[in-house]
């Protein structure tokens, strides 16, 4: 049984088609890197698996539920949003921000260990304003880690950040995938880091016109032909070329 | 003698204007942090210039005011919360059409009725050091209710005011979480007009919080360093009011402000 089923899903915004027909499943323990042009449908795509978009048609199941039947299933999914969505300027503590995910359930002791893990302990008490843009998504990642999730869900994650601080954010996604057993599902525009860290690639743009092995999508031609003629057609209709 | 040697807090009504000043101030700073943090400063402008509308219209028709005022007040604000999540009109421009709606229907039913009357003045600009005992009650069972339910789902407010769609992730139903601290701005703004008055309530409901929100600090300490601020706005505004003969809801609001340049200034490294 797959971890996540998207069955047939498409949806249109305006009248526009944004998703056309997506169909694909994740396994547990998969690190599945999505990739796509700007506009491609990426990050619409995570918003219906993660219930903030609704009036799509097709099917998106995780652990067998339907996620339109059964919200409580978004328990199980920590998420992180592109990085520009966050306000610079909001007055929270690190451990306050990533203490907003604690439920009564969980002891506060978490928050210390999970930061430890993630390797912001010392910086606990700092505003999050204050710190750099890999420290930033250490700390989102960190809050996403308090409730224990099955699958981590990440939009384009490293835009912003420079060369060590994407390495050090891969190895650390690398490190929850292998050894918490999370799976890790991320939009990305940087090939070389899907074919370097994921085991898994989804391709799209509104369609999705490949999803499997990574070895197998960056060793046939064929496949990276079909990318690049899908991001260059994006790119002329961008401008109007 | 001086002036200063007369014990004003002997006296009844500096007492009422204090105690429930500083409740007020209490109030209004601890909702206000999650409207500036929303980016609703507004808000509270909308919704006092609503309830001023229905009071122009409970007055006309010769309804007791401050219901006309409630109803018009939280059917504006739910309104507001309802286009902003079913729309994708900037809330901002909702909060302009309002503000200007509110204050449409008071002037001109205040025109069809022959001028201002000395109430009206008095939900204007407010009239703290003429608050009665009976005035006072309403005024701490809201505070009661906001801060309790403040509290209560103080994280969750956090969290919304954080990032909605992480919050809706997480399991927190955002929708019914929106209406419920809205209902909690209007209700907070009723009972405070009568005394700082509508056009300056919404002063009280911002300034201290973005002068809190330059010092650069965790929200609990943000929140304390405003809940400070706008309760030393309220006590020495009533205080120097008094001794000066001055407006009492003038002076906090210019103490508050004060406190606010006092503040960007060092923070700015212009004062040093």
């Amino acid at each position: 049984m797959p971890l996540v089923s998207v069955e047939s899903l498409s949806y249109n915004y305006n009248s526009l088609p944004i998703l056309e027909n997506v169909s694909f499943n994740i396994e547990e323990g998969d690190f599945l890197g999505i990739i796509g042009p700007n506009g491609a449908g990426k990050t619409t795509l995570f918003h219906c698996m993660l219930g903030l978009l609704n009036e799509y048609s097709g099917r998106i199941s995780i652990l067998n539920q339907d996620i339109k039947k059964f919200k409580k299933i978004f328990k199980t999914i920590g998420y992180i949003p592109q990085k520009k969505s966050i306000d610079q300027k909001f007055p929270l503590t690190v451990q306050e921000l990533v203490s907003l995910s604690l439920t009564r359930k969980t002891s506060k002791n978490v928050v210390f260990e999970i930061l430890k893990q993630v390797g912001l302990y010392n910086m606990k008490n700092k505003i999050i304003g204050q710190l750099s843009g890999g420290q930033q998504q250490r700390v989102l990642i960190a809050k996403a880690l308090v409730n224990n999730p099955t699958i981590l869900m990440l939009d384009e994650p490293t835009n912003e950040l420079d060369q060590k601080s994407q390495n050090d954010f891969y190895f650390l996604l690398k490190e929850l995938n292998e050894k918490n057993k999370i799976t890790i599902i991320w939009t990305s525009h940087d090939m070389d880091a899907v074919n370097k860290y994921a085991n898994k690639v989804s391709c799209i743009n509104k369609r999705m016109f490949f999803h499997g092995d990574k070895h197998e999508f960056f060793s046939s031609e064929n496949h990276l032909k079909n990318y690049s003629e899908s991001t260059m057609q994006i790119h002329m209709h961008e401008h109007n070329i | 003698m001086s002036m200063f040697e007369v014990d004003i807090f002997s006296y009844g009504f500096v007492q009422r204007a204090l105690i429930s000043g500083l409740i007020i101030a209490i109030t209004c700073s601890t909702i206000g942090i999650f409207l500036v943090l929303k980016r609703q400063s507004l808000f509270g402008d909308a919704i006092s210039h609503m309830a001023f509308g229905g009071i122009a219209i409970g007055t006309y028709l010769n309804f007791y005011p401050i219901w006309t005022a409630i109803g018009f007040s939280i059917v504006a604000a739910l309104a507001i919360a309802k286009i902003r999540q079913s729309t994708k009109l900037p809330s901002d421009s909702m909060i302009a059409v309002m503000l200007s709606l509110g204050l449409g229907i008071g002037v001109t039913l205040v025109s069809l009725s022959d001028g201002f009357s000395v109430d009206m003045f008095g939900f204007l600009f407010g009239s703290i050091l003429l608050v009665s005992l009976e005035d006072i009650y309403p005024i701490i069972i809201v505070a009661i209710i906001v801060v309790s339910i403040t509290i209560v789902y103080y994280k969750k407010f956090v969290y919304i005011a954080f990032d909605e769609d992480q919050a809706k992730i997480s399991g927190i139903d955002v929708e019914k979480l929106n209406y419920l601290f809205t209902i909690l701005v209007a209700i907070t703004i009723i009972v405070s007009m009568k005394l700082v008055g509508i056009l300056l309530i919404s002063s009280l409901i911002v300034i201290p919080n973005i002068t809190a929100l330059l010092f650069n600090r965790g929200f609990k300490k943000t929140l304390l360093i405003s809940l400070s601020l706008s309760t030393f706005s309220v006590f020495a505004g009533v205080v120097l009011s008094y001794y000066y003969n001055l407006a009492p809801s003038g002076i906090i609001v210019l103490l508050s402000a004060s406190g606010f340049i006092i503040a960007f200034l060092l923070k700015n490294s212009i004062v040093k």
